[in-house]
C-alpha cells in the first residue's frame, strides 16, 4: 500500500494572501447581508415581535425580552461590517482572528433571535449552554485523542471505531458487574486496544493510515454490531442495562446562575473539559510533549538525538485510545446508558474535523469542538420554537457547518509534517 | 515490503537454473505471491470469524467453564455453531447440495444472488479505485449513492411519459448525474479550497442521509401516499426497472452487464486515456505532475466526478435492481452500507479494475450467504463486515501473513532471485 498518500495541503501552492482575504471578506459580507434580509427584515421578526431570553433553568424566571427586529438588525449589521472590514481595512492577523470570532457570534445570535422571535417559551440560555457542553464532551475527547496521535505522526481516523468499542465494552461490562468504574476502565481499555491495533498496523506493517483507520472503523462497527445482535438484543436485561455515572455537584460553583448547571455533571464530563488544559500543558511544556511534537514533525531528527520514535508512537497511540475510549464510555454509561448499533453517528469524524479546524492545537480543537457541539444541539434547542426550517435541515447543520469551515479554512491549516508517514529506522 | 538484504558477493559456483514450472510452483508459496497471501488472508479472517461465533454463543461459553472436566461438550457445540454457520454461508452464496435434484432456478439461485450482490460492489469498488489512484479517498459512497438513488427514483416514477426502455436509460443517466454532482462538489472543494476530501465526504454522507430520511421522504413529491407512516417513495414504473439477465426465475439483472462494461471502460481509461494518465500521475506525485504541466486541480475534480458517477450507479442498481426489497422504491437504508464496503472491495482488489471484480464476487458471495446464515443460525450479518475488514487488513499487511504462516520470502525460495 505504497501508492497514493495524500498530503492535504503540502502539494498545493499557497494562494496569494490578499485574494483569500478578499474572498473570505466577500463571502462573510454576503452571508451577513443575507442575515440582514432573512433574520431582520423577514416576516418572523417584522411584526414587532419580541425575543425572550431566559437565564434560569426553571421556566418563567429571570427573563429578558428584547425587540427581535432591532436586535437582529444590529447583529447582522455588525456581521456585515466585519466582512467589509476584512475586505478593505489593512488589519493584522490577530485582529482578523477576533473579527472572525465576532462575526460567528453575531451571525449565530442573529439566527437565534430570529428563530425564537414571537415565541412565548423563548430561549433558555442555561439549558442551551448545558446541552452544548454535553454534546461537546465526546467531540472534545475524540479531538484530544486524535491530537495526541496526529501530533506523534499517526493519522487517527479510527476515533469513530474507538468510540464504538469503548461504548460497547463499557455498557457490557458495567451491566454484567453493576459497577460504572469497571465499565469506565474496560471501555477506556477497549478504545486503547483499537488504537493499538491501528498503531501496530501503521508502524509495523506500514499500511496507509487513512485507509487503515476507515477499515478499522468498519471492523469496530461490525464487531460491536455483531455482539450487540448476539448478546444485547437477545438478553438486554443482563447485557445492556448498565448503571450510569452519578452527577458530582461541585459546591459553590454549581449555584452560580446561568453557568451553574455546568458544575453539576458526572466525572467523565469534568475529565473531558480538564483534558484540554492538561494536554495543552503536556504538549507544550513537558519533555514528553516536546518529544511527541518532534516525532510528528521530523522523526528522523528525533531518532538521531536518541528518541525512540516507534516506541513513543506506540505509547502515544495507547494514550490516544484511552481518551477516545473515554469518549465511548461517555456515550453509554456517562450519558444515556444503553448501547445502540452505530450509536456514535459520525461524531468520531466530527471530532477529527474539529482537530483540523483547530489547526492541530488543543485550544483551537476545543473551540471547534464547542462550535460543532452547539450545532449538534441546535435542533433540540429550536424544536419547541416551530421555526419554518424543517427539522432535517437542523439535523444536517453540524455536518454542513463542518464542510463549510473546512472549505473556508482549507489551505490555511497545516498538519504535523510527518503525519501519515510510517517511520522506518534506517 | 522486502527488507534490504546486504548485497553479498554471489559465489561463482553455477546454480542450476530451475525449470519454469518448478519456479512457478515455488513462487506461488512465497510471501510475495499475491494469490497465496489473499487466500491465507481469507482463511485467517474466517478463522477469526469462527472464534467470534463461538465466544458470542452463551451456551458454548458456559460449557467452556467446565472445559477440563468435559471438553467434548464445548467442542461439540463450538463445532456445531461454526460448521453450520459457514455451511449456510456457502449454501446461500454458491450452491446448495440439496438442490441437485431441484429445478434449475433453485440450483442456480444462490450463485445468481451472489452476482446480484456483487453488482453494486463492482461500481463502488471502481469508484473508490479511481479516487484512490488520483490520490484521494472517496469515503462518501453513502452520500453519493443516495444522491444517485434520489434522481434515478424521481425519473423512474415521475417521467412516465418517456416511451419504453428509454425511460430506464434516462433513469440510469439521472442516477449517474446525482453521484457526479456530489462527487464534483467534493473534487471542487478539494482542488480549489484545499478541503480534505475525507472529512467532506463523510459529512456529506450524513447530510444526504438526513436529507433523504427526514425531509425528502416526507414530501408529497416523493412520499408514497399509499404507504402512510412509512418513509418510502413511490415505486418506479415498470418500464424503468432493470430487466432480468438470465430469465425471470433467476435473481440477476442487467446491472451486472453495466458493471462489467464499467470495468472495461475504467481499465481502458487508466491504461489508454490522457485523463486517466493524468489522474494516475497526480496520485503518484502531485508535485511532479504539476511540474510536467498537468493541472492537479483539474485531475482531482475529474477523478471525483467519475468516482461520484460510479457511486451514483450503486443508487441505480439499489433502486431499480432486483435486490430492492420495497417494490423498486426509495427507502432510507437504500445505501445498505455499500458505500463503505466499496472501500474494502477496492483495497482487496488492489485498486485494479479486474481485481475489483474478483473482490466484489467474493464479498457478494459473503453478503448473499450472510442472510441465509442469519436466518438459519441466528448469526448476525455484521460478522461479514468484520470478516471483510480483517481480510483487507491482512491483505494490506503481507508481512503479517508471512510471519504467521512462516512463508519463505522469494529470495530464500528461489536462489538468485534477490540479485
Amino acid at each position: 500500500m505504497t501508492t497514493a498518500t495524500v498530503t492535504p495541503h503540502a502539494e498545493v501552492a499557497a494562494p496569494s494572501k490578499d485574494r483569500s482575504k478578499l474572498v473570505g471578506g466577500i463571502s462573510q459580507a454576503v452571508v451577513g447581508a443575507f442575515g440582514l434580509w432573512a433574520f431582520a427584515l423577514g416576516e418572523r421578526t417584522s411584526s414587532g415581535a419580541d425575543t425572550i431570553f431566559g437565564f434560569s433553568l426553571t421556566h418563567g424566571q429571570s427573563q429578558v425580552s428584547v425587540p427581535a427586529q432591532a436586535t437582529a438588525l444590529t447583529l447582522s449589521a455588525i456581521a456585515l461590517a466585519c466582512g467589509l472590514v476584512r475586505i478593505f481595512a489593512p488589519v493584522g492577523k490577530t485582529v482578523l482572528r477576533w473579527l472572525s470570532v465576532l462575526y460567528i457570534v453575531c451571525m449565530v445570535l442573529a439566527f437565534l433571535v430570529w428563530a425564537a422571535a414571537g415565541s412565548s417559551i423563548g430561549l433558555n440560555v442555561p439549558s442551551i449552554l448545558e446541552q452544548t457542553a454535553v454534546a461537546t464532551v465526546p467531540l472534545v475527547l475524540g479531538a484530544m485523542s486524535a491530537l495526541v496521535s496526529e501530533r506523534s505522526g499517526i493519522v487517527n481516523i479510527a476515533v469513530e471505531g474507538q468510540f464504538l468499542s469503548g461504548a460497547f465494552t463499557a455498557a457490557l461490562t458495567a451491566s454484567m458487574t453493576g459497577s460504572v468504574w469497571v465499565g469506565l476502565i474496560a471501555g477506556m481499555l477497549a478504545g486503547a486496544a483499537m488504537s493499538s491495533l491501528l498503531a501496530l498496523f501503521a508502524n509495523r506493517y506500514m499500511i496507509e493510515q487513512v485507509v487503515l483507520g476507515v477499515v478499522i472503523n468498519v471492523l469496530a462497527s461490525g464487531l460491536t454490531g455483531f455482539f450487540y445482535d448476539r448478546l444485547m438484543a437477545l438478553n438486554g436485561a443482563e447485557y445492556n442495562t448498565p448503571p450510569i455515572f452519578n452527577a458530582l455537584r461541585i459546591p459553590g460553583l454549581a449555584s452560580i446562575p446561568v453557568i451553574g448547571p455546568l458544575f453539576d455533571q458526572n466525572i467523565v464530563f469534568y475529565a473531558a473539559f480538564l483534558s484540554v488544559p492538561v494536554l495543552w500543558f503536556m504538549i507544550y511544556r513537558t519533555r514528553w510533549g516536546l518529544r511527541t511534537r518532534s516525532i510528528g514533525e521530523h522523526p528522523l531528527a528525533a531518532d538521531t538525538v536518541g528518541i525512540k520514535v516507534l516506541g513513543l508512537r506506540y505509547k502515544n497511540m495507547f494514550y490516544a485510545g484511552l481518551l477516545s475510549g473515554l469518549g465511548g464510555v461517555w456515550l453509554t454509561i456517562g450519558n444515556t446508558g444503553q448501547f445502540g448499533k452505530d450509536m456514535s453517528t459520525g461524531r468520531g469524524y466530527i471530532a477529527i474535523a474539529a482537530l483540523i479546524v483547530g489547526n492541530w492545537s488543543p485550544v483551537g480543537a476545543f473551540a471547534a469542538a464547542v462550535m460543532f457541539g452547539f450545532a449538534l444541539e441546535l435542533q433540540t434547542a429550536l424544536s419547541p420554537l416551530s421555526t419554518p426550517i424543517p427539522g432535517a435541515f437542523l439535523q444536517m447543520a453540524p455536518y454542513l457547518v463542518t464542510i463549510f469551515v473546512v472549505a473556508v479554512l482549507g489551505k490555511k491549516v497545516r498538519p504535523p509534517a510527518a503525519e501519515n508517514k510510517p517511520f522506518k529506522k534506517g | 515490503m522486502s527488507t534490504q538484504t546486504p548485497q553479498t558477493e554471489q559465489p561463482h559456483t553455477p546454480v542450476p537454473e530451475p525449470s519454469r514450472f518448478s519456479r512457478i510452483v515455488r513462487d506461488l508459496f512465497t510471501a510475495e505471491s499475491t494469490p497465496l497471501v489473499t487466500f491465507l488472508a481469507i482463511v485467517l479472517a474466517l478463522l477469526v470469524g469462527a472464534i467470534l461465533i463461538i465466544i458470542s454463543d452463551p451456551a458454548a461459553m458456559r460449557e467452556l467453564g467446565y472445559f477440563f472436566s468435559r471438553p467434548s461438550d464445548f467442542l461439540n457445540s463450538a463445532w456445531h455453531d461454526v460448521s453450520h454457520g459457514y455451511q449456510d454461508l456457502f449454501k446461500g452464496s454458491i450452491f446448495d447440495p440439496a438442490t441437485l435434484r431441484g429445478t434449475p432456478s433453485q440450483f442456480f439461485g444462490p450463485i445468481t444472488n451472489t452476482l446480484e450482490d456483487a453488482t453494486p460492489l463492482i461500481f463502488g469498488g471502481l469508484a473508490v479505485t479511481i479516487a484512490f489512484r488520483g490520490g484521494m479517498f472517496n469515503i462518501g459512497g453513502q452520500g453519493m449513492t443516495i444522491a444517485g438513488a434520489i434522481l434515478t427514483t424521481y425519473v423512474a416514477f415521475q417521467w412516465t411519459g418517456i416511451p419504453g426502455a428509454l425511460q430506464l436509460v434516462v433513469a440510469v443517466l439521472a442516477g449517474i448525474l446525482g453521484g457526479v454532482l456530489l462527487g464534483g462538489f467534493v473534487g471542487w472543494l478539494k482542488a480549489k479550497r484545499g478541503a480534505h476530501e475525507v472529512v467532506v465526504t463523510i459529512m456529506l454522507n450524513y447530510v444526504m442521509l438526513f436529507f433523504l430520511t427526514n425531509y425528502l421522504l416526507t414530501t408529497t413529491a416523493f412520499h408514497d401516499p399509499t404507504k402512510a407512516g412509512q418513509s418510502i417513495s413511490k415505486p418506479a414504473s415498470p418500464n424503468a426497472i432493470l430487466p432480468h439477465l438470465f430469465g425471470p426465475s433467476l435473481n440477476t439483472d442487467i446491472g451486472l452487464v453495466l458493471a462489467l462494461i464499467a470495468t472495461v471502460v475504467v481499465g481502458w481509461f487508466f491504461n489508454r486515456s490522457k485523463l486517466g494518465f493524468e489522474i494516475r500521475a497526480v496520485g503518484l506525485n502531485p508535485a511532479a505532475a504539476r511540474t510536467n504541466g498537468i493541472s492537479v486541480g483539474r485531475a482531482q475534480i475529474w477523478a471525483m466526478v467519475i468516482s461520484g458517477g460510479l457511486m451514483g450507479l450503486i443508487g441505480v442498481t439499489q433502486v431499480l435492481g432486483l435486490n430492492n426489497p420495497n417494490n423498486n422504491s426509495l427507502s432510507p437504508n437504500i445505501d445498505a452500507g455499500l458505500g463503505f464496503n466499496a472501500i474494502t472491495v477496492a483495497l482487496l482488489g488492489r485498486t485494479k479494475p479486474w481485481g475489483v471484480v474478483w473482490a466484489s464476487l467474493l464479498y457478494g458471495a459473503f453478503q448473499a450467504g450472510a442472510s441465509v446464515m442469519q436466518a438459519n443460525d441466528g448469526i448476525s450479518t455484521d460478522i461479514i463486515s468484520v470478516i471483510e475488514a480483517l481480510i483487507v487488513i491482512f491483505v494490506s499487511a503481507p508481512q503479517l501473513i508471512k510471519e504467521i504462516f512462516r512463508l519463505p520470502s522469494r529470495e530464500a525460495a528461489v536462489p538468485g532471485a534477490a540479485s
